[in-house]
């Protein structure tokens, strides 16, 4: 009994994460003693900070490069960057989490529980929202960066857990469409959980093949393992199953669309751009890591679901007609961009971090203007409501404007630079069909952008065309740095790819 | 009936006689009854008490929020009970990390108790 | 040929980024300030295109001075991954300046133009921003020194001339032909950009100077596999047939006739339809590589040079008339730059000569709108010379020049590329050489036909009765034809004010000399980039083939004059042949775009959106609206069940097990 040895830890390796954790025990404990009025001031700053302090960590460790906790967890450069992505994009996203003054209590209701359309449920449409949104958001948070630098499935299962379930109750609780938001909860819970059992299932069975769950220990297994290759390949599929889901890939991706327009508007936001960052993350580092050596079993099925999920992404965005459902069918569609740069392996990881950062930033302010049209019922996001937008608010129409080219891929933005440096790494890498259907849907997908560019300017405006309301300076801050992001990763991306490039790939030993 | 899979094969002969009985039974009955349908009897039993009501209820949340932490404290003692035969033999730091286990477990039963969760009758 | 290096930007060529810069400020100011700039921002726009122009003939004779004939300046890195690294850079070549001018020159005249042209238009600012965007991106499309930067201007300009096209929104035939024009370009930008990932595949680089030497090693020592060449080559030609409206992407360019007249004088005429002819023969070394792109290209340019004039002898619109001889004559561009070596400089001299008179036509067809309010329908014209002079003096002028009439500008632009094009080796000059000559025939003959139904014969517009209108309804609609507001045809016609004369008189001069004088020097000045001049020697001697073609002009002219100096019907003839038929539909090719790209695309989005949704949304609604249930069920239901998803999820996760299963084991 006594030769039990404790795995060491290095606490300065796991700082930034057991910042945003412990923070968000403290928003607990806050939410629990601090009086109702001073509430929200203290969570939203005890948030920003643990999001600032685990940037700060982040980026002290830059150039760590260590497994701890005996293989739990691996922190190196592309694990780092990663987190980095994570959390920046959580930073922005808090802007639209926090904002107030689109609505009075915030875009959040206190109970998610009361029954839609009840009399309990009418009341709180008009009290103050519920600030545990903010520890579930850092909880949401520091789950995604564990999810990223996982050293074994079974970590990996855990942050897994530990970032989807503060998520399905925050698509819960929308001020407005109640009872949307609620089936919206459901739906991405009972999917979830569903997906949850095949990721389960197939670490069982790559135990079974490996003897370990450990991602470096079953890259070695593949060498060396006597046990049939049957387990190894349903074990990877159902594995796989599971990560795809997270990433909204084609035939997993029903319920991308429905929960991205049921959740409240700031948190589809966190979905699209933080949790595209944790689950890509995770994709690149078990593919990577673990099944590098057994490329040639996989490649083919992802192959074809990376195609499926570009052509059936963009093809379906071009029937939308409601705002939220078209960046929900474009996030499918981006999802596929990215899994070209997961079949690529090896050489794409910089080129796929650097299309999640500059997507993350994108969608982040596509999101964040999704809030601001609104109507006495709330948001607009009806496309023919959208309609003449320009004539009565240019600065809007043409911040939306330079978003939707930048997701088309108009050159000088970063939508191009991204999608350009994505797909040259897949040429490299001798990807070149995928590199094609790629390029094709990227060309059908550019349709429903401009169809929205032109609906904003060039059609006249109708009787009941939405105000576009003041952002408070949290929206303006946020979709400032969208555009901005978007503008200058698209004429000078250099120096951000220089850093991806030179953060180095993931740690395999 | 040999060799590694055999005893696979005899599992898949018994599935499939299942499958076969069923499938016949529920045949034979469809040819020879009779078929006479209702409103009646498509209505709900409900004890011979006419049906009242939709079929959507809403049960108290309160039985699920006790079921749930009972779980979690569940879960914790047997977290507890392997650690108490060895915690002496690893050292403080050991009891440490427990110790910050159960804290993290304990301020959600702070956070209940202060949200009224765990007074019956509060709202 | 020797490999290619460009020499550093010196002087005040190190400051050539203002020629995008300007422009693009312009634009964002006049976008940005909004109404305020409504009074003033007219005269900014055309500030920045004079102030362009300026810049670019000061950077020429810079240039002229020059020893190696190039500057290069690198601005900074766009893109470095891996071994691929894409810098913003900008090359000044003698190709480059001859475009940088026309763009300019002929960019700024038009500008002048349009502000009397689109002064009674509430959205003069808007269009002035848009316009000035076009002129910055197309400046960076031919200013590029590498295939990022030029694809960077490609899309931009694309966009530019989507914005203008749809300007004027309210008439839904310009919001369909934004819509063509952006899709029809977009299946041309797939080619470029699969390209683009090629070459990098291929060279490593996409810049300018190294792919070409890469070409040239590859030529010497077979390094690169024909087939790549090819493939590049054709990709390439898929990019430059969408931008420049040639075969078989050619049916957005008349359609984009909706935007605003300057727009297709300026976009779809004189600068950006002629970004693909820039492509070709900036990319000169990858086709003489490759002798089948030649060939395809030199096609391509045949084909389409017929197809232009043949629908163009059956069209009545003003403006849909001159859209198809740029068809035409950008397919006398495409033979001659597939011809290869010395015919590049032809094809080159011919775009600008074209970017004259094209232009003077236009403007001058805008004129003639403009004093008929609106009225597009060359048979209900007639006798115009008498009320507007100056416009029928230079459109006359211009109207010589595209014939190809001695002394002409487009005599001696287009002489030689029908003197290359029978002089290509084997039967095949024959035939090339036949469909150019055959071309310039119908050229005379049709726009002979439009400068006579015009500007000569009775007027037609005085004998307009009231209830014509409704029997052609459809068939004008068809052609392009706008009735005039009030249902009632001009009795007034007038001549446009100044502000549109002197741009068409400066034009009309261009029409007139600037054939001769580009048709030597322009030659020797391009020799640095595209090669040496043609030989001299070959099948037929430059003599016969100018008799050969001045015969040809003259009969086809001199037919158009006698069948239409008496003017003719109000209402199209019913048609009797197969052939009238068939060129008053465009030769079919939109129902062949249709069938080919819209109808698959289409089918496929329809299964698509069923199996997405299983059919759950319409079989869902249908029941909830046959229970009558209350709006809360309604909404319950109609996003579909959660077991359907599961159901979806499952079967995909048991096609992605047996298919690694499959790999695996099989």
């Amino acid at each position: 009994m006594n030769d039990i040895q404790l795995p060491p830890i290095d606490y300065a390796a796991l700082l930034p994460m057991l910042i945003v954790f412990g923070l968000a025990c403290v928003g607990i404990l806050a939410e629990a003693f601090v009086p109702r009025k001073h509430r929200f001031a203290v969570q939203a700053t005890l948030t920003l900070a643990a999001l600032i302090a685990g940037l700060v960590t982040v980026i002290i460790n830059r150039d760590l490069e260590v497994t701890t906790i005996g293989g739990a967890v691996t922190i190196d450069g592309a694990g780092l960057f990663l987190q980095g992505i994570i959390l920046v994009l959580g930073i922005v996203a808090f802007g639209l989490i926090a904002e107030r003054r689109l609505e009075r209590g915030g875009a959040f209701v206190a109970n998610a529980a009361h029954a839609a359309d009840s009399d309990g449920d009418k009341k709180q449409l008009n009290e103050a929202g519920a600030t545990e949104i903010f520890p579930l958001t850092l909880f949401a948070i520091a789950g995604m960066m564990l999810f990223c630098v996982s050293g074994d499935l079974l970590t990996m299962f855990v942050a897994l857990e530990v970032f989807s379930l503060p998520l399905y109750l925050m698509c819960g609780l929308a001020r407005r469409r109640r009872l949307l938001s609620q089936e919206s909860a459901l739906k991405y819970f009972l999917l979830g959980a569903f997906a949850s059992a095949f990721f389960l299932y197939g670490v069982a069975l790559i135990y079974g093949y490996a003897g370990s769950v450990q991602l470096v220990a079953i890259k070695q297994s593949v060498l060396d393992s006597d046990k049939s290759g049957v387990l190894l390949a349903a074990g990877l599929a159902l594995l796989a199953i599971g990560l795809l889901f997270k990433a909204a890939a084609v035939p997993f991706h029903v319920w991308t669309p429905d929960v991205y327009q049921g959740a409240p508007t700031p948190i589809t936001a966190l979905m699209a751009a933080c949790v595209k960052a944790a689950a890509f993350g995770g994709l690149l580092r078990v593919f990577n890591v673990a099944f590098e050596t057994t490329s040639w079993d996989w490649r083919p099925v992802i192959t074809a679901v990376a195609m499926a999920t570009m052509i059936v992404g963009s093809i379906l965005a071009v029937t939308q007609t409601d705002i939220k459902r078209l960046l929900a069918y474009s996030s499918i569609a981006n999802a596929g961009y990215l899994l070209v740069g997961v079949v690529s392996l090896g050489g794409a990881v910089g080129s796929s971090m650097f299309y999640l950062v500059a997507y993350g930033f994108s969608v982040l302010a596509a999101f964040g203007m999704v809030t601001l049209v609104r109507d006495a019922d709330g948001e607009a996001t009806h496309l023919s409501r959208w309609a003449g937008l320009g004539k009565g608010s240019p600065l809007f129409s043409a911040m939306f404007t330079i978003i939707m080219l930048g997701f088309a891929g108009i050159p000088l933005t970063s939508g191009f630079s991204s999608k350009f440096a994505l797909f040259s790494s897949a040429w490299d890498a001798n990807q070149s069909a995928l590199v094609i259907v790629g390029v094709l849907s990227s060309v059908v997908l550019a349709f429903p952008y401009l169809k929205v560019v032109v609906l904003l300017w060039l059609n006249p405006p109708g009787d009941e065309t939405p105000t576009v309301s003041v952002p408070g300076y949290l929206t303006r801050a946020v979709v400032g740095v969208g555009v901005l992001a978007t503008i200058v990763l698209g004429v000078a991306p250099s120096w951000l790819l220089d850093m991806v490039n030179s953060a180095g790939t993931f740690l395999a030993k | 009936m040999d060799g590694y899979l055999g005893s696979y094969a005899t599992l898949g002969i018994l599935l499939l006689v299942a499958g076969a009985f069923f499938a016949v039974a529920y045949t034979a009955n469809r040819l020879l009854r009779t078929n006479a349908p209702s409103a009646a009897k498509s209505t709900t039993y409900e004890c011979g008490l006419d049906p009242a009501g939709g079929d959507w209820a809403q049960a108290q949340i309160r039985y699920y929020v006790y079921a749930f932490l009972y779980a979690l404290f569940a879960v914790e003692s047997v977290f507890l009970f392997p650690w108490a035969t060895v915690f002496d033999a690893l050292g403080m730091i050991t009891v440490a990390e427990m110790g910050v286990f159960v804290a993290v477990l304990a301020l959600g039963l702070l956070y209940a108790w202060r949200k009224g969760v765990l007074s019956w009758t509060t709202a | 040929m020797d490999s290619i290096t460009y020499a550093d930007a010196t002087g005040a060529l190190s400051s050539m980024w203002l020629l995008v810069a300007i422009p693009a400020v312009s634009a964002a100011v006049l976008l940005l300030l909004g109404k305020r700039a409504d009074k003033w921002g007219h005269w900014l726009g055309v500030a920045a295109v004079l102030a362009a122009f300026g810049l670019a003939v000061t950077y020429f004779f810079q240039l002229k001075g020059l020893d190696n004939r190039s500057a290069a300046l690198n601005l900074f890195e766009f893109i470095h991954i891996g071994g691929l690294e894409v810098n913003v850079g900008l090359l000044f070549d003698p190709l480059t300046a001859v475009f940088v001018l026309l763009i300019t020159g002929v960019g700024f005249l038009i500008h002048v133009y349009a502000v009397g042209y689109m002064s009674h238009d509430p959205g003069r600012r808007r269009f002035f921003a848009y316009f000035n965007l076009f002129v910055a991106a197309m400046l960076l499309l031919v200013l590029g020194d590498n295939y990022v930067m030029l694809y960077a201007g490609w899309e931009g300009v694309g966009l530019a001339s989507y914005l203008l096209i749809s300007f004027w929104y309210e008439r839904p035939a310009a919001a369909t032909a934004g819509k063509k024009a952006f899709l029809i370009n977009r299946v041309g930008d797939v080619g470029f950009a699969l390209a683009i990932f090629l070459m990098f595949a291929t060279f490593g680089t996409t810049d300018y100077a190294k792919v070409f030497n890469g070409v040239l090693e590859s030529e010497a020592g077979q390094t690169v596999s024909a087939g790549v060449l090819l493939a590049l080559g054709l990709l390439l030609l898929l990019g430059a047939c969408g931008k420049s409206g040639q075969f078989p992407l050619q049916t957005w360019l008349p359609d984009a006739m909706e935007g605003p007249t300057p727009v297709s004088a300026l976009i779809h005429a004189a600068t950006m339809v002629t970004a693909g002819v820039y492509m070709i023969a900036r990319s000169a070394t990858i086709f003489n590589a490759n002798e089948t792109a030649q060939t395809v290209v030199v096609s391509i340019g045949a084909l389409t040079l017929l197809i232009g004039c043949i629908i163009g002898c059956a069209k009545d619109g003003i403006k849909r008339v001159l859209a198809y001889s740029t068809v035409s004559q950008i397919g006398y561009m495409f033979l001659a730059v597939g011809l290869g070596g010395g015919a590049y400089a032809l094809g080159i001299i011919h775009l600008l000569a074209h970017g004259f008179f094209k232009a003077g036509l236009f403007l001058g067809a805008g004129s003639v709108m403009h004093g008929m309010k609106d009225q597009e329908d060359i048979r209900r014209y007639g006798g115009l010379w008498k009320h507007m002079k100056i416009t029928w003096a230079t459109f006359g002028l211009g109207w010589l020049a595209i014939i190809g009439m001695f002394p002409f500008s487009g005599f001696f632009t287009k002489d030689p590329i029908i003197l290359s094009a029978f002089n290509r080796e084997g039967w095949t000059g024959w035939l090339y050489g036949g469909a150019a000559l055959l071309g310039a025939g119908l050229t005379a003959f049709y726009m002979t036909r439009l400068f006579v139904l015009t500007f000569h014969g009775k007027p037609r517009w005085e004998m307009e009765k009231h209830g014509d209108h409704h029997a052609d309804g459809d068939e004008a609609h068809h052609a392009g034809i706008k009735q005039t507001a009030d249902g009632r045809d001009i009795q007034h016609p007038h001549e446009s004010p100044l502000i549109m004369t002197i741009p068409l008189i400066v034009l009309a001069l261009g029409s007139v000399f600037a054939g001769y004088l580009m048709s030597t020097s322009v030659v020797d000045w391009l020799t640095p980039v595209l090669g040496d001049a043609p030989e001299e020697h070959g099948r037929l001697s430059h003599g016969t083939v100018t008799v050969l073609t001045l015969g040809v002009v003259v009969i086809g002219a001199a037919i158009a004059f006698l069948l239409f100096r008496n003017g003719t019907e109000l209402v199209e003839r019913p048609a009797r042949t197969h052939i009238v038929r068939a060129a008053r539909n465009n030769l079919y090719a939109d129902r062949f775009n249709e069938l080919v790209f819209e109808l698959p695309g289409r089918l496929l989005t329809r299964a698509l959106v069923w199996v997405d949704n299983r059919g759950v949304d319409g079989i869902v609604n249908g029941l909830a609206a046959a229970f009558g249930g209350g709006s809360g069920r309604l909404r319950r239901l109609q996003t579909g069940y959660v077991r359907t998803y599961a159901l979806s999820i499952l079967s995909g996760a048991v096609l992605v097990v047996a298919a690694l299963l499959a790999v695996r084991l099989g």
